[in-house]
C-alpha cells in the first residue's frame, strides 16, 4: 500500500518525527516541556482519507525553523520541510557538538527508559552506581539519602 | 480456639553501616546471619578497607605502593595483596587490549583496579559469614550477593549522568548469585578518566558507562576501559567479552546497551 493512501499519512509522520525530536530533547533532559519547532512544525490542515494525490493537502514547500532551545550542551534547534503536504526533511539547524563522532552510536534501544517507570521504580531501589563520587559528592548521592533512610 | 495463635516470624537481622575510606563513602547493608557474627565481620571488613588504603594510596607519601613506584620497594617486600592487584591490573590492561592501565606517568598506578576489588572482597567476606544478602556500594560501585529478602532481589539504580538526582535505569539481581554494578563517568568529578595512551584526559563522546557482571573487580575496569574508548568501538568490545552487559550515554544523551542488558533490567 502507498503510504499516501493512507489515513492522515502526513499526521503519521509529523508524529513519528515529533516523537524523535522530542525523545531527543527529553534525554537531553533540558526543558522537558518543550518542544522545539514542533508546535509551529505541526500543520493544522492535515489531509484526511485522500492524501497528497487528490490535491487536498497544501501544495509546494514550506520550511519552518523552530525556535533554539538553550541546553547545558548548547542550542538546539530544528527546521522541517513540508512538501506538497508531506513531511520531506527534518534538519538540525543548531546542535550542542559538531563532532561526527558524537552522531550516532550503535548497540541496541535501551528499554524501559520512560521517566515514569523509573520515578515509580526508584522507590524500590537498595543502592545506586554512578560516576565515582567523593566523600563530599556522597551526602547530596541518592546513596547517602538510601543509608539515611535504612537507619 | 486459642491454642493455635501464630506468631509473625522474627524480623531478619539487618546491619547497615556507611564508612569514609579512600576519599569516598562506603555504604554496607547486610541482611540475615547470626547479628554478633555479622557485626564482628563488618567491623573485620572495615578495618581490611582502612588498611588497603594505607597500602595503595597513591596520595600518602609512605605508603607500600608509593615506595614501590619509587623503587624502595620491590613487590615481594609489600603486602601479599599488592602483587594480587597489580597481577590483576595487568590481566585487565591486557583484556582491555591496553585501555585499561595500571601505570600512570610513567609509574605504577593500580587506583583504578584497587576500589572495585576492595568492595567486592569486603562483600564476599560478609557473604562468607552466614548472612542472606549483602550489598557493599564503594563510592558508586556496587557488589551484591544473595538477596535482601526471601521474595526479593537486590535492585541496582544507575545514575544519570545528566540529571542529578534521577535515574537512567534499575539493574536487578534477579536470582543471580553475585551482581556488580559500575560505574564510569564525569557526572562526579569531571574528566579525570585518562587515556593510557595520550596521558591526558579521555577524549571521549560519552558521559557516563555503566555496566552489569558477576564481579566488580573486573566491572569496574571494564567501565573504566569502555569509557576511554569511546561509544563505537567500546560497545563491539564490550559485547566480545564473557559476562559483562552495558550501558553507555553519550553527552548527546544517547543511552545504547549491549545485547544482553536487557535481562538484567527492571
Amino acid at each position: 500500500m502507498h503510504p499516501l493512501k493512507r489515513k492522515n499519512p502526513l499526521r503519521r509522520v509529523v508524529l513519528a518525527s515529533a516523537a524523535t525530536v522530542s525523545g531527543v530533547v527529553l534525554l537531553l533532559s533540558l526543558k522537558p516541556h518543550t518542544a522545539p519547532g514542533l508546535a509551529l512544525a505541526a500543520p493544522s490542515s492535515a489531509p484526511s482519507g485522500g492524501g497528497a494525490s487528490r490535491g487536498s493537502a497544501p501544495a509546494g514547500t514550506r520550511t519552518v525553523t523552530g525556535d533554539a532551545v538553550p541546553t547545558r550542551y548548547g542550542p538546539v534547534q530544528v527546521r522541517i520541510t513540508v512538501t506538497n503536504g508531506r513531511l520531506t526533511d527534518v534538519t538540525a539547524v543548531a546542535t550542542p557538538q559538531d563532532n561526527p563522532r558524537d552522531r550516532s552510536i550503535s548497540g541496541y534501544a535501551v528499554p524501559q527508559l520512560t521517566r515514569e517507570a523509573l520515578a515509580a521504580q526508584s522507590a524500590s531501589i537498595d543502592a545506586v552506581s554512578g560516576a565515582s563520587y567523593t566523600s563530599a559528592g556522597y551526602r547530596r548521592s541518592l546513596q547517602s539519602a538510601l543509608d539515611k533512610a535504612g537507619g | 480456639m486459642t491454642g493455635r495463635t501464630t506468631t509473625p516470624p522474627p524480623a531478619p537481622f539487618a546491619l547497615r553501616h556507611a564508612e569514609e575510606a579512600m576519599g569516598t563513602v562506603f555504604s554496607f547493608d547486610v541482611r540475615g546471619g547470626e547479628p554478633e557474627t555479622v557485626r564482628r565481620t563488618l567491623a573485620e571488613a572495615i578495618d581490611e578497607l582502612h588498611r588497603v588504603d594505607e597500602v595503595f594510596s597513591t596520595y600518602r607519601e609512605h605508603s607500600q605502593l608509593s615506595r614501590l613506584s619509587r623503587g624502595e620497594l620491590t613487590v615481594a617486600d609489600c603486602a601479599p595483596e599488592v602483587a594480587e592487584v597489580l597481577a590483576l591490573g595487568e590481566a585487565a590492561e591486557r583484556l582491555s587490549e591496553g585501555w585499561f592501565s595500571t601505570r600512570y606517568a610513567g609509574r605504577t598506578d593500580p587506583t583504578g583496579i584497587v576500589k572495585g576489588w576492595a568492595v567486592e572482597r569486603a562483600a564476599r567476606r560478609l557473604a562468607a559469614a552466614g548472612t542472606t544478602g549483602v550489598s557493599v556500594n564503594g563510592g558508586g560501585d556496587v557488589q551484591t550477593y544473595g538477596a535482601p529478602g526471601p521474595h526479593r532481589s537486590w535492585r541496582v539504580g544507575v545514575a544519570d549522568p545528566l540529571r542529578a538526582g534521577g535515574l537512567a535505569a534499575v539493574v536487578s539481581a534477579a536470582g543471580a548469585d553475585g551482581l556488580a554494578v559500575a560505574t564510569s563517568g564525569t557526572a562526579e568529578r569531571g574528566a579525570h578518566i585518562m587515556d593510557p595512551r595520550t596521558g591526558r584526559p579521555a577524549v571521549t563522546d560519552l558521559v557516563a558507562v555503566t555496566t552489569v557482571g558477576p564481579r566488580l573487580t573486573w566491572a569496574d575496569a571494564w567501565a573504566t576501559a569502555a569509557f576511554a574508548r569511546g561509544s563505537r568501538q567500546a560497545l563491539d568490545w564490550l559485547e566480545s567479552l564473557p559476562e559483562v552487559e552495558a550501558l553507555l550515554i553519550t553527552a548527546q544523551g544517547e543511552a545504547r546497551c549491549t545485547r544482553g542488558l536487557a535481562a538484567w533490567l527492571g
